[in-house]
């Protein structure tokens, strides 16, 4: 059935959708109406869950911790500071491999006091152990809360998993978008099994301490999961596309063949950047988009071939502080030849397609650097 | 998949009686049965018998039993070397 809402409200569609037995929930702008939505469905009885009001995001991730650690499927919503209080409660969550799903609505961080949407909330989590997937429409939200569940909850994952989008631009605007019937999600994602769980009848302790003989072994299994995940994410997508007909991959690629430029970006920049491939092709240029949709586990094989024979132009909507864009600096890590960095949009300002063409036009001068800032 | 778990056993760290200072010693006279000892000793030590069953190769002698019985039916007493 096709319908047309806001982000946020098919975000709390498609958890409703998979069936999440404990959810967390704490106001923040703009993620609040996920959670709102979801307080209704409980409310109405459409959705049997534990609908859990928490007195911070730091309780959130512990309530979504806990439940998840009992066998529970969780959900909870937050962005920007919201998920900063998260922080330690992440780590938690990754090392004790529990695959709870979290929509961290993207929004630039204090101060100056700023609702408007950046990737720095979620990017400083990015060494937490979860999995980012960052969406470019509605019905990219919809498919990617519930292919989180079937990803995180893989036994050869076992990971928590974070889905970002754009605050306003996408949280707050209305599309069109496909949405499967209860039965056909219910055909693709069982119920959860747990690899391990909190039982009153089977008593055993989570987190103990570990000493320096096997702490490396654990970080390194998760580093294995994370890895692993490419292939999970991969035969979901497939699953996906035999059921429903879409499919999206680590990375969206569009017009890539015969480049000679590809823009590198993420999120609604990814989606505005489609836009400037079209109008750039057909003046002539030779461009191409590679929207990175899954940030972590990082897909650099996929990115090194991209980059055999072409340019990278890559747009940051993020900045590490004393480094540069995040996305560039894990792209120059891993690919050579030429890469371009353009710092954009932070704290919501506007990236058209006009500026992503500027920017493809400064880089074939060989420039970049904090695009309408300083570019050289 | 790897994560860190710990399943209870009985004296995994030892026979931790050995660390006492302080015996806890029991008299039924005075026991009413309020079973507080059994709730409150850390390291479930105590047992429940006919009456509080204190098991000497795991209590430590914290003396929380002795502190928490309402009839000082449980005195702490030095250990003899």
């Amino acid at each position: 059935m096709i319908i047309i809402d806001t982000a946020n409200h098919i975000a709390a569609l498609a958890a409703k959708l998979s069936r999440p037995q404990v959810i967390a929930a704490y106001p923040i702008t703009p993620q609040t109406t996920i959670v709102e939505r979801l307080a209704e469905y409980v409310e109405q009885g459409e959705l049997k869950a534990e609908y859990i009001r928490v007195e911070s995001e730091h309780s959130a991730m512990t309530a979504c911790i806990s439940a998840s650690a009992t066998g529970a499927r969780t959900f909870t919503a937050t962005s920007a500071h919201g998920l900063l209080l998260m922080h330690e409660m992440l780590h938690w969550a990754g090392l004790a491999r529990l695959p709870i799903v979290m929509v961290n609505v993207n929004r630039a961080i204090g101060p100056g006091w700023s609702i408007w949407s950046d990737c720095n909330d979620s990017m400083s989590q990015r060494d937490t152990g979860w999995l980012q997937f960052y969406c470019s429409s509605n019905q990219e939200v919809l498919d990617t809360v519930i292919q989180a569940y079937m990803v995180g909850e893989h036994k050869d994952v076992y990971l928590p998993v974070m889905i970002n989008y754009d605050g306003f631009i996408l949280s707050h605007t209305s599309m069109p978008v496909d949405v499967p019937s209860q039965e056909e999600v219910d055909k693709i994602l069982p119920p959860y099994e747990p690899p391990w769980k909190l039982d009153v009848e089977n008593p055993m302790t989570h987190g103990n301490i570990i000493g320096p003989d096997y702490y490396m072994e654990v970080r390194y299994d998760m580093h294995q999961s994370m890895e692993k995940a490419k292939k999970v994410i991969e035969q979901v997508d497939k699953k996906w596309k035999q059921n429903f007909g879409r499919e999206y991959g680590l990375i969206e690629k569009y017009k890539c063949d015969d480049a000679d430029y590809i823009f590198v970006a993420m999120a609604a920049i990814g989606a505005e950047a489609r836009e400037a491939v079209d109008r750039l092709r057909n003046k002539g240029e030779r461009v191409g988009l590679a929207r990175l949709r899954v940030f972590r586990p990082f897909p650099k094989e996929e990115l090194q071939k991209i980059a055999e024979n072409a340019g990278l132009i890559v747009i940051d909507r993020d900045i590490s502080i004393g480094m540069g864009g995040a996305v560039f600096s894990e792209i120059k890590a891993n690919v050579e030849g030429e890469v371009y960095s353009f710092i954009a949009g932070l704290g919501g300002r506007d990236v058209t397609y006009k500026d992503i063409e500027r920017m493809y036009e400064l880089a074939k001068e060989k420039k970049d650097g904090w695009y309408s800032i300083e570019v050289k | 998949m790897k994560t860190t778990l710990s399943i209870p056993k009985k004296g995994a760290m030892g026979k931790t009686g050995s660390w006492r200072v302080f015996r806890p010693i029991f008299d039924k006279e005075k026991c009413i049965k309020c079973w507080r000892c059994w709730i409150f000793c850390p390291e479930a030590a105590i047992a429940r018998n006919e009456f509080p069953l204190i098991d000497y190769e795991y209590c430590k002698g914290c003396g929380v039993c002795a502190n928490e019985c309402p009839t000082k039916a449980i005195k702490m007493r030095r250990e003899e070397k």
